[in-house]
């Protein structure tokens, strides 16, 4: 596992706003890692920094150990990797002459470049469109010379700067499958900004969850999802119950951790007395109907009454208030079973070790 | 109107049987003119393309001045024209006043702020991240340049057009920095002012003719850029 690209105290500053803080960042050869994070959060201008097209105010940038910008010249650094932003950004002439543009500029034509055009072209599925003017393109077809045109140059890192996200979903999902399949065939190591967090599960080895310039978390999928280092990732990788409370036990494996006036068992660490966060995922909620006694005796079974059910395609976010708010996604399937409606008594299930949780530090 | 059909008529015989005067005056304006247009082309767009890619303070206001430039009356570029080659004006010893050069120098000067500021809009209009499209393909910034002058063509066309049609038609600066002079520095518009003011409607109209032909040609050009789409 070789690192190519690392990120060592990079800041960008403009207009006296510091929009990205990251003092150390390293990017493993071969794998795709996403940035993630709403609007504003930095994703972009942390993937210029990376890739040199914005000068960091700070810092450095080490592409296989040599400094940017001083053991490695920017200009040949750039040529070294390739970037696909959201508009595809295409030059007015043929779909050919984009993909070749890459190579054009660093001297590389005639049969070496038709060449390898020809094989770009194939691999997106775009050869029948070769002498069509770029102006004549549909917003998938374009999208998908630009990826050609990226890939053409043979990038040793690919940038990727939100790719998908002006195309409508069946052109996404297509596109998405052939860079998926691209991406395992040249194992070529890439950097992704997203706001789509299905797109970052789907594509990516890393994610790295960015708000306000600085990268909150950065693990492997999985582990984003369910242990969020703190409140923010939570809710921005789906966690829709977040809950502060107390602990008030500890055994050898779990909590039991106070919320509400509600006992909750959950698997961690803490100590008796402390604050902590509790995080649960919709999908890990079960719900069934209440099995006749009044108050159920079952651990982390938690009776109560739906206030809201919000139709998702094919899941139902059921939204319960059972001494504190829980929100679970409940299958089409199961509500109908259920019989669930707006109103109505249920028991709501959560095990020990699906509940994440956050010690707040300082306290 | 008898006037005018027979105007027309002999309009029509000058131009069909190459009248030689008519040939020679047509000439002689696109000589002047062209070479006029090609003079502001290298200064109007390295000008407007070094504006329009880079920041510096001020550049507002120099935007605003190029603005203004392109609506330059030719009659004062032709009275400062004159008096800058006047026998004792500062380039009095060159002796070029009344010659197809000091018309060249007048047009060029008329048509370098039209062909700049179209250029300069131009380029702008060309998407911002495009420019970080092309680094990221690994373009030194001459070939940037290269590449973005290349994505602009056709308007960047439409900016010589717009210089070239600026030129031909003017007439303030032409009659005075040439004197219309026959078979020197009669161009279409001096020797249509002339004729017309003789009586002689009939060659002003064959000239007027060729100077709207010109005009069509241009603005065919300039629809067709302009109702041209850009790729996405």
């Amino acid at each position: 596992m070789t690192t190519i690209l690392e990120a060592k105290n990079l800041k960008v500053i403009r207009g006296g706003s510091l929009l990205v803080d990251v003092p150390g960042m390293e990017i493993t050869e071969g794998e795709t890692l996403s940035l993630i994070g709403p609007n504003g959060a930095g994703k972009t201008t942390l993937l210029q920094a990376l890739s040199y097209l914005m000068k960091p105010s700070t810092g450095e940038v080490l592409f296989r150990g040599q400094a940017v910008g001083a053991q490695q010249g920017v200009l040949e650094y750039r040529r070294r990797l390739a970037m696909v932003f959201q508009e595809p950004l295409l030059f007015d002439t043929t779909v050919f002459g984009n993909v070749a543009s890459g190579l054009k500029i660093r001297g590389i034509g005639g049969p070496e470049a038709r060449r390898i055009v020809e094989s770009q072209l194939d691999r997106f599925g775009i050869a029948h469109l070769q002498d069509r003017s770029a102006r004549t393109l549909s917003g998938g077809e374009a999208q998908r010379t630009s990826l050609a045109r990226a890939f053409a140059i043979s990038p040793e890192i690919l940038f990727l700067d939100e790719p998908f996200a002006a195309l409508d979903p069946p052109t996404r999902e297509a596109i998405v499958a052939d860079l998926e399949r691209v991406l395992a065939e040249t194992k070529t190591t890439t950097v992704m900004a997203t706001h789509d967090r299905n797109e970052a599960l789907r594509l990516s080895a890393r994610i790295a969850v960015m708000e306000g310039g600085r990268i909150a978390q950065i693990d492997r999928p999985i582990v984003v999802m369910n242990q969020p280092v703190d409140e923010f990732v939570a809710s921005f990788v789906g966690t829709e119950t977040i809950l502060e409370g107390e602990v008030r036990g500890v055994n050898e494996t779990a909590l039991m951790v106070r919320v509400d006036g509600s006992e909750i068992e959950v698997v961690g660490k803490g100590k008796a007395g402390e604050r902590v966060v509790l995080c649960i995922r919709p999908e890990n909620v079960t719900l069934s109907l209440p099995d006749g006694n009044a108050k159920t005796s079952a651990r982390n079974t938690f009776q109560g009454r739906i206030g809201r059910i919000v139709p998702l395609g094919l899941f139902h976010k059921v939204e319960i208030s059972c001494g504190f708010p829980l929100v679970a996604y409940v299958t089409t399937h199961a509500l109908e079973d259920l019989a669930l409606q707006e109103g109505k008594e249920v028991a709501a299930s959560v095990k020990a070790t699906a509940i994440h949780v956050i010690r707040k530090s300082g306290s | 109107m008898d006037i005018i059909l027979e105007g027309l008529r002999q309009a029509f015989i000058l131009l069909v049987t190459f009248d030689p005067e008519v040939i020679g005056i047509t000439w002689l304006s696109l000589k002047v003119s062209g070479t006029a247009t090609f003079i502001s082309l290298f200064i109007g767009m390295s000008v407007g393309t070094v504006v329009a890619l880079t920041q510096f303070p001020g550049r507002k206001f120099v935007v605003s001045l190029i603005n203004t430039g392109m609506a330059l009356p030719p009659v004062v570029v032709g009275l400062f024209v004159t008096i800058f080659l006047w026998r004792n004006g500062p380039f009095g010893f060159l002796e070029i006043l009344y010659t197809p050069t000091a018309m060249i120098i007048a047009q060029a000067i008329i048509a370098t702020p039209i062909v700049m500021g179209i250029s300069l809009a131009a380029m702008q209009q060309l998407p911002k991240k495009m420019r970080l499209q092309i680094l990221a393909l690994g373009a030194t910034r001459l070939q940037m340049v290269r590449i973005l002058i290349r994505e602009a063509r056709l308007p960047l066309l439409a900016a010589v057009m717009a210089g070239f049609g600026g030129v031909i038609s003017e007439v303030g600066a032409s009659i005075m920095v040439g004197g219309n002079i026959m078979d020197y520095t009669r161009v279409l518009t001096t020797a249509t002012v002339m004729e017309t003011s003789r009586g002689n409607f009939d060659i002003a109209m064959a000239l007027s003719i060729i100077l709207l032909l010109l005009a069509y040609l241009i603005n065919l050009v300039l629809t067709y850029v302009q109702q041209r789409e850009r790729p996405r």
